[in-house]
């Protein structure tokens, strides 16, 4: 029987507090007073959908194998590319091999379930093998909208197989039919919402019982089996009503994070599962409930593994690199709401030559440089002649992975000339631990984060965005340990 | 060792356009006013021209690739002419190309020249262009020359063990000696005295390095006629020829990108060009033989690491010499007697020759007394080109 193997969640480091978008706002719609408690989980200027769900893969597969992934699933509907397979850019960035089944799901916010579906599917399919989940939103709502104080932006990951679950999945229920909402269309970058009380009434409080009711059918269960039920709704009244229909008491229910990470769309039930494996027992029943143009319901039962699992806390760490993002006209600029000005010097031409990118894939999108049979020295980029000058050995390298490999910081500055819309660019040298050099920008950091000597761990980050072409480039940028803690 | 150049050339003139915004120039309104001032200081005709380099880094905004630009604008008779790109170097590749020619026996008498005009780029410092190949685009930072210089503050504190505030100190002094030259040199670009209060306290462009900490971004051009020494006597009795002791090149390998040996803290290639000059040129202790330096102050920062790099101060005690005004004009060892790229300007394939100009110009005792360092017989030129952890260096070494 297969089952959950690995989880983790990922947040950006950065938090809007709602009262700041109020304060910004507030003068337009006066009413979002009613929404402005907590905060919401921001993707830096340099995160999208792809790179968080790298980032939550990466701690996700801590542990584990990446070449015994033999398939990756991603879900989101704000993918940066309408052609182009965002799953095999995840995969690329965690080092997966290429004789893998890989699918980007879309379309509806439930797609996070359905891919978590197909997954365990897969993996029933062929002995056990593993198969990741990563699920990732970055949705937009319009200035001074209720989704903008709804949304947030986040990833989880959630890796399947045979080997040791930590929850056998038990038995699944959808339902699926054109309820609409919510919706984007094609061209269309704002989130668009039917009436609040359509959504809540006949969505939330109608599609959530009727899932759960009928998965309890199927398999002869009641809600009040579960120990937890998972499931999304922003809406506190809707969430009410839904637990008073199914009879769920209050300890039963998972938080649905509103308040700290926002709703983070395709990703939130996966989310919020994360941190219920935080707190399971063996024997737990775990129901988890993804919504959107219909639902799908997954039940599972936590396993005695659980107890040996390492790095529980896979949600919570996350919660760790918590900074406040406490300008509202930053957030839209990251977001691309505003234009600012980025002087001349921000309209040179970044062309992406694919051809070239494709040579280099590696090296590139997983971070993997070389190693030395001849001396052992590690070298970033690849290369065929030993960089270290006492050796020079020619086409003597073996491919190795630097990303989980951390290290420190030889030199740096905080560069105001550079054209980008987070200034000042920060970057510097970096030695990876173990050997080899290479210049990195830092992420998620400032200026007096950084010491020669300090340690950096690596993340997935958006490098570039072509705008005259709609391209989103990627690479690996260092995050200074006093702000990126590593799962260990 | 091979022999070298060192007393193959001699230098037969020189010129060198006033530095600065030229927004009325174009590059070849600067190489012929160059031009010009060189035959004339050569007393040579244009036919007497053998070969020709053209030092020049940035073609897209400038003049293009090849050698014609050069020979189209000043209507070269069908001798061979090339271009050549060295990122900042690129001034001193062509002077390079012109010496080898001439101490080859290939050619009596030869051209070097350098342009640039950056004022035709449409914003401040240095164009954003993959320089280091497309593929380094991708992996690298998005990254300003100030930035990557920059990282040498940082590097050299943490070595050195030194508080940042010294290092601000001793490069704030070597910007305000900058501009105390400049305002006496009606070729600079940048003529104002500016008091240490000032520099220190500008505005950040890549931390440590505050407005004040860089080179000035200009138009100019520079040019060299070279020939043997024997011609040289011969063609002008009455002066002692300017000769070449020494010209080095050192080109990064790619092990302070990659390899972890570096501390980032000095420049690898100065320290392998200067070695060889020195060699060369039969120096053992440059601090004491040499009578001046023009080196490449395109930050501040990078003239306090070369100080060490070219063993001129001890590790660890460039800041002091500084400092104590070991290198300012009235010094032991005067260094940017013209204002260097601070404040004579920075027209990229222009500058190694300007660089040159000056030590040529001084060494003939041409200067007014202001500004003239009394009883120079041996320079020293220093133009580097690229970033810290990958660049080209040339080392030149003039004397009498």
């Amino acid at each position: 029987m297969v089952g959950i193997v690995s989880y983790a969640a990922y947040l950006p480091r950065y938090r809007l507090n709602r009262m700041t978008i109020f304060s910004a706002m507030g003068w337009l719609n006066q009413a979002l007073i009613m929404n402005a408690a907590g905060e919401k989980a921001v993707a830096a200027f340099d995160e999208d959908a792809v790179t968080m769900a790298a980032a939550a893969g990466k701690r996700c597969l801590h542990g584990f194998k990446p070449d015994e992934v033999e398939a990756l699933y991603f879900a989101t509907t704000t993918s940066p590319f309408k052609e182009r397979q965002c799953a095999n850019i995840i995969a690329g960035a965690l080092c997966i091999p290429e004789e893998i089944r890989s699918a980007d799901f879309g379309g509806a916010l439930k797609a996070g379930g359905s891919a978590l579906l197909a997954a365990l599917e897969f993996s029933s399919a062929n002995e056990g093998r593993q198969a990741l989940t990563c699920a990732a939103d970055c949705r937009l709502g319009k200035a001074g909208s209720l989704q903008e104080m709804f949304f947030g932006d986040g990833a989880a990951a959630l890796l399947v197989g045979g080997e040791k679950p930590i929850a056998l999945f038990k038995g699944a229920y959808s339902l699926s039919c054109d309820f609409v909402d919510q919706l984007r269309g094609a061209e269309t970058i704002y989130n668009r919402q039917w009436e609040d009380r359509w959504i809540r009434d006949m969505g939330y409080e109608k599609l959530i019982p009727e899932v759960v009711t009928g998965l309890c059918r199927r398999h002869g269960l009641k809600p009040s089996d579960f120990a937890k039920v998972i499931y999304p709704c922003s809406y506190g009244g809707g969430r009410r009503n839904i637990e008073r229909k199914l009879g769920l008491a209050p300890e039963q229910v998972e938080n649905d994070l509103l308040q700290v990470s926002g709703d983070t769309g395709t990703a939130h039930p996966l989310l919020m599962f994360s941190r219920a494996f935080e707190e399971a027992s063996p024997g737990d029943k775990l129901l988890l409930v993804s919504y959107g143009n219909g639902c799908d319901a997954l039940y599972f039962e936590v396993t005695p593994q659980i107890e040996s699992f390492k790095d529980r806390k896979r949600f919570s760490d996350t919660l760790g690199q918590h900074a406040e993002l406490d300008n509202y006209t930053k957030y839209l600029t990251w977001r691309g709401m505003i234009p600012v000005e980025l002087g001349l010097r921000g309209e040179e031409e970044q062309v992406t030559r694919w051809s070239m990118t494709w040579r280099s894939r590696k090296a590139i999108l997983g971070l993997q440089g070389s190693r030395c049979n001849k001396c052992g020295t590690q070298q970033y980029p690849p290369q065929r002649v030993c960089v270290n000058p006492g050796c020079g050995a020619i086409d003597e390298m073996e491919p190795l992975s630097l990303s989980n490999r951390g290290g420190k910081i030889v030199s740096y500055t905080s560069d105001m000339l550079a054209a980008t819309i987070n200034p000042p660019a920060i970057y510097g040298n970096v030695d990876f631990n173990g050997g080899g050099r290479a210049m990195f920008e830092f992420a998620d950091c400032t200026l007096e984060d950084l010491q020669v000597g300090g340690e950096v761990e690596f993340t997935f980050r958006i490098k570039y965005y072509d705008p005259k072409r709609d391209i989103t480039f990627y690479f690996w940028k260092a995050v200074p340990a006093t702000t990126e803690k590593e799962v260990s | 060792m091979a022999a070298g150049i060192r007393d193959k050339v001699a230098i037969l003139g020189m010129g060198c356009t006033v530095f600065g915004e030229h927004w009325e120039l174009d590059s070849s309104d600067l190489l012929i006013e160059a031009f010009g001032e060189c035959m004339a200081d050569a007393g040579i005709e244009k036919k007497d021209i053998q070969a020709a380099w053209i030092g020049n880094h940035i073609d897209e905004v400038n003049i293009g690739k090849g050698g014609c630009y050069l020979a189209s604008t000043l209507h070269l008779p069908f001798i061979p002419v090339t271009r050549v790109e060295n990122f900042c170097a690129s001034g001193t590749e062509a002077f390079r190309g012109a010496c080898y020619a001439v101490a080859s026996g290939a050619c009596e008498i030869a051209l070097a020249a350098g342009v640039e005009k950056l004022k035709d780029v449409g914003y401040g410092g240095l164009p954003d262009s993959p320089i280091f190949g497309q593929l380094l685009r991708y992996i690298t930072p998005n990254a300003t020359a100030p930035g990557l210089f920059a990282q040498l503050a940082t590097a050299y504190a943490a070595k050195h063990k030194m508080p940042m505030e010294k290092v601000k100190e001793a490069i704030t002094h070597i910007s305000w000696k900058s501009h105390q030259n400049g305002v006496k040199n009606p070729r600079a670009h940048l003529r104002r005295a500016v008091s240490e209060d000032q520099i220190c306290s500008s505005p950040f462009v890549a931390y440590p390095l505050g407005l004040y900490d860089c080179c000035g971004v200009s138009d100019g051009a520079a040019m060299a006629i070279v020939t043997t020494p024997e011609i040289a006597r011969r063609l002008q009795p009455d002066r002692e020829p300017v000769l070449v002791k020494a010209l080095q090149i050192a080109v990064s390998s790619g092990e302070e990108a990659a390899y972890h040996g570096w501390d980032g803290a000095g420049i690898m290639t100065t320290q392998a060009a200067a070695k060889r000059a020195y060699e060369e040129a039969g120096i053992d202790k440059p601090r004491e033989e040499l009578d001046l330096m023009e080196v490449h102050d395109c930050f501040s920062i990078t003239e306090m690491v070369t100080m060490e790099d070219l063993a001129i101060s001890p590790p660890g005690g460039a800041p002091d010499d500084i400092l104590s005004g070991f290198y300012d004009l009235d010094g032991a060892l005067p260094c940017q007697s013209d204002g260097g790229l601070k404040c004579f300007g920075h027209p990229i394939g222009a500058s190694g020759l300007r660089m040159i100009f000056e030590i040529y110009s001084q060494l003939l005792q041409r200067w007014p007394a202001e500004r003239q360092v009394k009883n120079a017989r041996l320079g020293l030129t220093h133009n580097l080109g690229g970033v810290p952890h990958q660049n080209v260096c040339s080392v030149a070494i003039l004397g009498l």
